[in-house]
């Protein structure tokens, strides 16, 4: 009889899976008017409880589940930070549901179920592994996105996801057989192992390649398989696209590395032009297109896809400084969107939500902290020193210059100040124009604490940079074993 | 006293100041007044701060002196690394110096959201203060590039009418710049492994990589200083301004783009600089003689000021790139003196713009007969803008100039022109505002100054004199430092000069 296998690093994931039906099975049963409230708490505390769990158990690299789950510090990391971001949509998502007429218990566990397929994929070590992670997680978006059932736009948001997230799930895995075919394996560690690159490669294995890149370009939203960001974000309610930004961009980069950087490795001459093309039109088209953008979470979705842009250069450097840059780069974007989302969903008036850049005008009059709290997030993800968002790009062009990717460099440097200039129009629009109306008081305890969080790192991070920059630095050497 | 971390203090004192106000309560007028008096404090305080680095400040010594060092990112060697030699030492004394006068010049013209207008200033201080004290390259470009933020909102929240064009004219314009310094910096990083300025300077940059970094720090200081044909940022900018943002914008901003061709184009790139000057040569005659025509068109006084400003920082960068001692002890006495000048004829327009509220010039006329003690102050700045014996401009053109005609006399010829123009067109400002017969009733109804406009111009009279005067109080100490950098260029050009004489 064979032996078990060692279940141990998958023990977050598993917990997860299970809180996840128990919150579902209390959810049922729990009677009351609060029971999408106190679901969403512990919700957030199962979590936080997996936080703990993955770091508690962060040790040495290991594989286990016969070769198809990893777990390594690069692993841990992107984890803690998708578990973040879910933490926080959820207790962002508490005061909107209820605004909103949909005060569900599901939203908690679909968020729970997403995150579980996150981790899944930040932890496959095998293109199998790795197509059921990103299914999983695939799926509870769906419905999270269309969770405003009764709003057309909402559920045209869904069907849009669905429909393009299908399409990108098929490239990924026409990719993987295409891989499998010309490899004969789908194991990672096998991949990197047997693939050698000296007596040149053969066409269907770079065929393979190109479509999971495709895939997984997709699910980074980087341009030119960018198209259905804008609408997605636009229509799924604002705690979803909060989460949407940060959660599973992560976890999709977090594959993007992997698969490139770990499995591809050897590869780096055949898919680096690819990223870097990809890097660059994110880029361009992150900068150029949010200029005429009228809607704040449109504009907020062009300018995740020119962020993805700039950490994609730090894959195309394709070295741990790179890594480096990229981790570093996640987990500063992260505080900055989930700030600016907060922000986003204050804007209420008379308890409808407003959704126009214009609608900001004067705000710095009206309610000065909240305009404090958005310009800094405006100009840190601008990049402007001192805050955290110009050290998320320092370590990406770090690791350009680095690699000598000078071009990429110049390009990424010259894109920063044109996408400068819709960034800081909307502190103009805060700061230089008329109030145009107030929006409604008292954004409650919850959204306070989440801005007054995000707004303390993005502030201070110059202060205290040591712990992330630190351990990003430790998580993207484990990628690189010997 | 030596054991305190004096910079530390000076560079974030103001930051105390800002959390004071951000504490403060109650009735709009009270907070407004608590949040001057504040303001005024903390930065006199930071003067003296400043005064005491001076007073400790050993003038015999070249190297960095109240250096700190403290871990900041210790796997990349990237460090709190502070310290000020004698280039340094002048830019702290005249960005403390010019912030109590910004803020007591604002006391009464600034009346809308007060808090936020101090809050802004005092943050700028800090940052000037810390670019100048910066001896790490991330450290510099944090206080360099921040700068950009507050004169953003103070350029854009106060300004004039056409205050949004202009903010973001300035922010774009220099954020284009500095992005590509930052690449340079991250260039030279992995060249010495380490972004400490000192280390840097030490080592050098080999030849081959200088001339493309020399032209990123290039884009970054031209912007900044501003050299023709990347200027005209700055007469929107000082135009749309409110008085002291432009009093800030030309007394230290500007210099920021000066103070890094000292420290770092010249002594990093030395055969760059070398080869290149005759380029910045160039540029700086266009930005002095053609400025300066420029400026001798201009119905606005807020904009012919600007247009001066880059008439004078042009004989900055043609003394700094002389590479002699007498060149770069102009450019940094031209920097002083130009710092004090044109800040305090940005605050001689703001008198009269309180009074009238408008800035064209053929509006004004006769002031000589109801503002006698203005157009006493109005004289001594004009005249020490255009560069009389005796005041602090002299000086800084004399030396400036007699670099310039140790390299190249045609220079030394062309920016003599330059100079000439300079005093027409600021004899003829004079003229039109000054001096005439009074012709509107508004302008007979004027009054002069008030004893808080006096007690802003003395001590900018004061420092004017002095330096044109006695200025070897300012020159002693900046000359080791410079001789240091002199030699240290000469070498590396010998070395240079040697190794392709021996691959031949």
């Amino acid at each position: 009889m064979q032996a078990l296998p060692n279940f141990l690093p998958a023990l977050p994931e598993m917990f997860l899976a299970a809180s996840a039906m128990a919150l579902l099975i209390l959810g049922v049963f729990q009677k009351g008017p609060h029971v999408a409230r106190e679901i969403a708490w512990l919700g957030v505390i199962v979590l936080v409880a997996a936080i703990a769990l993955v770091t508690g158990f962060a040790g040495e690299r290991q594989v286990s589940l016969y070769g198809m789950f990893i777990s390594d510090g690069f692993g841990v990391f992107m984890s803690v930070l998708v578990l973040l971001g879910a933490a926080f949509s959820i207790v962002m998502a508490i005061r909107f549901n209820e605004q909103e007429g949909v005060a569900r218990f599901e939203y908690t566990v679909l968020v729970l179920l997403a995150v579980t397929g996150m981790l899944m994929m930040i932890a496959a070590n095998d293109l199998i592994a790795l197509y059921l992670g990103l299914e999983l997680q695939n799926l509870a978006l769906y419905v999270i996105a269309s969770f405003q059932r009764d709003r057309t736009r909402s559920s045209e948001a869904g069907l849009k996801y669905f429909v393009l997230g299908a399409l990108s799930s098929g490239m990924l895995l026409y990719g993987a057989s295409m891989v499998y075919g010309f490899a004969g394996t789908t194991n990672f560690d096998v991949l990197a192992r047997t693939i050698d690159a000296t007596n040149g490669v053969s066409i269907g294995l770079v065929t393979g390649i190109v479509f999971v890149a495709v895939g997984l370009a997709f699910k980074v939203s980087a341009v030119p398989f960018h198209m259905w960001t804008p609408d997605v974000y636009e229509g799924a309610p604002t705690p979803v696209t909060a989460f949407f930004s940060v959660a599973p961009k992560t976890a999709a980069l977090a594959l993007f590395v992997r698969v490139m950087i770990y499995a591809f490795g050897e590869l780096v001459d055949q898919w680096q032009q690819v990223i870097m093309a990809i890097s660059v039109a994110s880029m361009i088209l992150g900068a150029l297109a949010a200029i005429n953008q009228r809607n704040i979470k449109r504009l907020m979705a062009y300018s995740s896809i020119g962020h993805v842009g700039y950490a994609l250069i730090g894959l195309a450097a394709g070295t741990p400084a790179g890594v480096r840059g990229i981790l570093v780069y996640m987990t500063i974007y992260l505080f900055m969107n989930i700030g600016t989302f907060t922000v986003i969903l204050c804007m209420r008036r008379q308890g409808r939500l407003v959704e126009d850049i214009g609608d900001l005008a004067g705000l710095a009059r009206t309610q000065p902290m909240l305009a404090a709290a958005l310009g800094i997030f405006m100009f840190s993800l601008a990049g402007i020193p001192p805050l955290a968002g110009f050290f998320a790009k320092f370590y990406i062009f770090m690791a350009a210059i680095d690699a000598r990717l000078f071009w990429l460099a110049v390009l990424g440097v010259v894109t920063s100040v044109v996408g400068a200039y819709y960034y800081v129009r909307i502190v103009k629009i805060m700061y230089f124009d008329e109030p145009a109306g107030v929006f409604d008081r008292g954004i409650g305890r919850e959204l306070q604490a989440v801005l007054l969080i995000a707004a303390a790192v993005v502030l201070l991070f110059v202060v205290f940079p040591a712990p992330i920059i630190g351990s990003a630095e430790q998580a993207s050497a484990t990628l690189f074993p010997g | 006293m030596q054991n305190w971390p004096l910079l530390t203090l000076t560079i974030f004192l103001p930051l105390v100041g800002v959390l004071f106000i951000l504490v403060l309560r109650g009735e709009e007028a009270d907070v407004a007044r608590n949040a001057r008096w504040i303001a005024l404090w903390t930065s006199l305080i930071d003067l003296a701060l400043s005064l005491a680095l001076w007073a400790y400040f050993d003038p015999s010594q070249a190297d960095f002196q109240f250096v700190e060092l403290a871990q900041w990112l210790p796997g990349f060697h990237i460090a709190y690394h502070l310290g000020i030699d004698g280039i340094s030492l002048f830019f702290v004394l005249l960005s403390t110096f010019l912030t109590p006068i910004c803020v007591v010049a604002s006391w009464t013209s600034i009346t809308v959201r007060v808090k936020e207008y101090m809050i802004a200033f005092l943050v700028m201080e800090t940052l000037m203060v810390g670019m100048f004290c910066a001896l790490d390259f991330v450290v510099f470009y944090i206080f360099f590039e921040g700068v950009l933020i507050p004169m953003f909102l103070i350029i854009g929240v106060w300004g004039g009418p056409r205050r949004v064009y202009a903010a973001f004219k300035f922010f774009l314009y220099t954020l284009l710049g500095s992005v590509l310094m930052l690449l340079a910096i991250l260039t030279i990083y992995y060249q010495i492994g380490s972004t400490d300025i000192v280390e840097a300077l030490n080592r050098g940059v080999p030849p081959a990589l200088q001339t493309w970094l020399w032209l990123a720090f290039f884009a970054s200081f031209a912007v900044k200083v501003p050299m023709w044909p990347v200027h005209t940022w700055l007469p929107d900018a000082h135009v749309e301004a409110p008085t002291a943002g432009s009093v800030i914008l030309a007394g230290v901003l500007l210099k920021m783009g000066g103070y890094g061709f000292i420290r770092f184009s010249l002594p990093l790139f030395p055969v760059a600089s070398h080869q290149l000057a005759p380029f910045i040569f160039t540029l700086s005659v266009v930005a002095i003689i053609y400025t300066s025509l420029v400026a001798l068109a201009q119905d606005d006084m807020k904009k012919l000021i600007a247009y001066s400003s880059v008439a004078h920082m042009g004989i900055v960068t043609m003394g700094t790139f002389t590479m002699t001692a007498e060149g770069l002890q102009g450019a940094m006495v031209q920097m002083l003196s130009h710092g004090v000048v044109s800040a305090a004829l940005f605050l001689c327009v703001g008198v009269v713009y309180d009074r009238l509220h408008t800035r064209e010039i053929a509006r004004y006329g006769g002031l000589a007969d109801t503002m006698p003690k203005y157009a006493t102050v109005f004289m001594v700045f004009m005249l020490a803008s255009v560069g009389l014996p005796g005041t602090s401009g002299f000086v800084g053109e004399f030396l400036a100039l007699l670099g310039a005609f140790e390299v190249n006399t045609w220079v030394a010829f062309f920016a003599t022109t330059g100079m000439i123009l300079g005093a027409a067109y600021m004899l003829y400002l004079y003229r039109r505002v000054i001096f005439g017969v009074i012709t509107r009733a508004d302008l007979r109804a004027m009054l002069d100054l008030s004893w808080r406009e006096v007690a802003i111009f003395a001590p900018m009279i004061a420092v004017v004199l002095w330096m044109g005067i006695y200025p070897n109080s300012f020159l002693k100490p900046m000359q080791p430092t410079l001789a240091k950098l002199i030699e240290h260029v000469q070498l590396s050009l010998r070395e240079n000069a040697a190794a392709q004489l021996a691959e031949r």
